[in-house]
């Protein structure tokens, strides 16, 4: 904080009142309402509804869909993770190391960023369809009898690659920052001491990319399970078998189309404490390790 | 030498075939938009031009689409954009101000409405569809302007956006200003905004694709078609194509990918330095 401030008992109240009216009335209120329902019994219509302490969490917990939903987003957030962030730092290394027709990469590179999820969920819809789609029709070519509509793996494969592909273009901006703030004379020291450039790239480059790495990381992961919804949402709709579904997905699902009140908002108030977990574990913990 | 010129090409290699990997499916698309829906059934996609572009883009532009068949593309990019700059400007000065309180005041409580605001972060929209759903029903928003773009401000970025660059302004500043006899809304006004330009410009951009982009939100909200933005046109095409019982109007719905394609495309690229800085920054 600052050491200079204002002293104002009623000002800054009005300042932050437009913000903290939002936060009150469409957050607090509809995620008071989710934890209060995750312990509610409401039946089919609505009309009545019983206090059923944790009733709602052990139906969660014995149920073997829940499981396969959190085994998948698991998978899915580290693969898309790993994948994401490796091409994005792959090429971003390229890129900064040609000097003309930089901004030409950069341009051609970055501009899938402005693709919304959803988009990219019905461009894949067309390419991975069975009747004309180019991409099946070369998968099942070279020998693999790819079929996302019937093979939960095969509709797995297919998310992960173009959930990974939406996600580069953001990394790739990010490691290019960080790689072009990095000290040019750091670099030139380590070119006289090490002829390896792929020496160089881990024992110099990526340490200093830590920071940027840990940020994307935790990024890559919020975007794998909530930003996803649209892809999912345009591709298989957590079919086939329910076995592509997110956590974010399934909530959804099971509150807005299935009508289980409490059993999505008990699944919510599971994911926030999750959530919850991340983001201390983000300032406590790797934050520290993490070398600036 | 040589063997440096050699991994020159092969960057340029990888960095072209990359540039391709997000290059090609566009213009595939773009492409088949412009063939009649008949070649796309029976020969499936299509990687060179048709002839059928301006009746195609001109039908979907201007004629009456949907279920109801009473909005037009044109109506739902009209939708697109008041959602896209309603949110970021909404954003800009709702955090900018809140950011504003918390940094150059002391008072009681702040530190806790801080916290409280940084809560967003924990749920997106995604997480707490139902209980949402049911807040705007009770006040009464559901299908207006209001209930589409307010909710979307309650997530805490701008807000740290903000509260890092204040930190970064120069203690002095205030100083100086209070010798001047500014009050607080004059320093805010006068110094801190004419400052933080830059920001607040790079934030809007970001913010402007992100609003564009939202698609959860908008199913939910709207339930009369006169407030279906672009990305829900397309998703009820792609349902009638594939649902439907009509000859599918693939080129329609390609067509559609690409006008929901150049507004947010054409940002990123023209304002392209503007837009990184507002992204890095932000996550600083």
């Amino acid at each position: 904080m600052k050491k200079v401030q204002f002293e104002n008992n009623f000002i800054p109240y009005l300042f932050i009142l437009p913000q903290l009216s939002i936060v009150l009335i469409f957050f607090i209120w509809p995620s008071s309402m989710a934890i209060y329902y995750s312990f509610v019994l409401e039946d089919a219509f609505g009309i009545s509804s019983q206090f059923v302490w944790l009733d709602n969490y052990k139906d969660i917990i014995f149920d073997s869909q829940y499981y396969s939903s959190v085994v998948f987003t698991i998978i899915f957030s580290a693969l898309v993770s790993f994948f994401a962030l490796s091409a994005g730092l792959f090429l971003a290394h390229k890129a900064n190391g040609i000097i003309r027709s930089k901004g030409t990469y950069r341009t051609l590179l970055i501009w899938p960023y402005a693709i919304a999820p959803a988009i990219v969920g019905l461009m894949a819809s067309f390419f991975f369809n069975s009747s004309h789609g180019d991409m099946y029709e070369f998968l099942n070519q070279i020998g693999w009898e790819f079929d996302p509509k019937s093979d939960p793996f095969d509709a797995q494969v297919m998310l992960v690659f173009i959930a990974s592909w939406k996600q580069i273009s953001v990394n790739f901006i990010f490691f290019l920052s960080g790689l072009q703030g990095i000290p040019k004379s750091v670099l030139e020291a380590s070119l006289i001491d090490c002829k390896s450039s792929m020496k160089r790239f881990w024992t110099i480059t990526f340490p200093l990319l830590a920071p940027t790495t840990f940020f994307l990381l935790i990024t890559n992961i919020t975007y794998s399970f909530f930003e996803t919804f649209g892809l999912i949402d345009t591709t298989t709709r957590g079919a086939p078998m329910g076995e592509t579904k997110t956590l974010a997905y399934k909530i959804y699902q099971d509150g807005f189309l299935g009508a289980d009140i409490g059993g999505s908002s008990a699944q919510s108030v599971l994911l926030m404490i999750f959530v919850l977990l991340i983001t201390v574990f983000q300032f406590k913990y790797i934050e520290k390790k993490v070398h600036y | 030498m040589k063997n440096f010129s050699y991994s020159k090409i092969l960057s340029h290699t990888i960095l072209i075939l990359a540039s391709l990997l997000f290059l090609v499916p566009v213009w595939v698309i773009f492409a088949s938009s412009t063939h009649q829906p008949e070649t796309i059934l029976n020969n499936g996609l299509q990687f060179l031009l048709g002839d059928n572009f301006i009746a195609t883009y001109k039908s979907v532009l201007f004629e009456n689409s949907g279920y109801t068949k009473n909005i037009t593309v044109l109506d739902m990019i009209g939708n697109s954009l008041i959602l896209a700059f309603g949110f970021a400007i909404g954003k800009v000065v709702i955090s900018s101000l809140a950011a504003y309180a918390i940094v150059y005041f002391r008072f009681r409580m702040g530190n806790f409405l801080f916290w409280l605001i940084f809560l967003t972060l924990l749920l997106p929209v995604e997480v707490r569809i139902v209980p949402s759903f049911e807040v705007l029903a009770k006040l009464n928003l559901l299908n207006s302007y209001t209930g589409l773009i307010v909710p979307l401000i309650a997530s805490a970025t701008g807000t740290f956006f903000f509260r890092q660059f204040y930190k970064s302004v120069p203690d002095e500043l205030l100083e100086a200003a209070k010798i001047d006899g500014a009050n607080s809304w004059q320093f805010f006004i006068d110094i801190l905004v004419p400052l933080s330009k830059t920001m607040m410009i790079a934030l809007f951009i970001v913010m402007f694709i992100v609003g564009w982009n939202q698609y959860l939100w908008p199913i939910m909200m709207t339930t009369e078609p006169e407030y279906s933005t672009i990305l829900l046109g397309i998703k009820e095409i792609y349902q009638s194509n594939f649902e439907g019982s009509y000859l599918p109007e693939f080129n329609r719905a390609f067509a559609m990918i690409i006008l929901a394609l150049i507004a947010p495309v054409s940002v990123v690229v023209i304002l392209q330095r503007w837009f990184i800085k507002g992204l890095v920054d932000s996550e600083k």
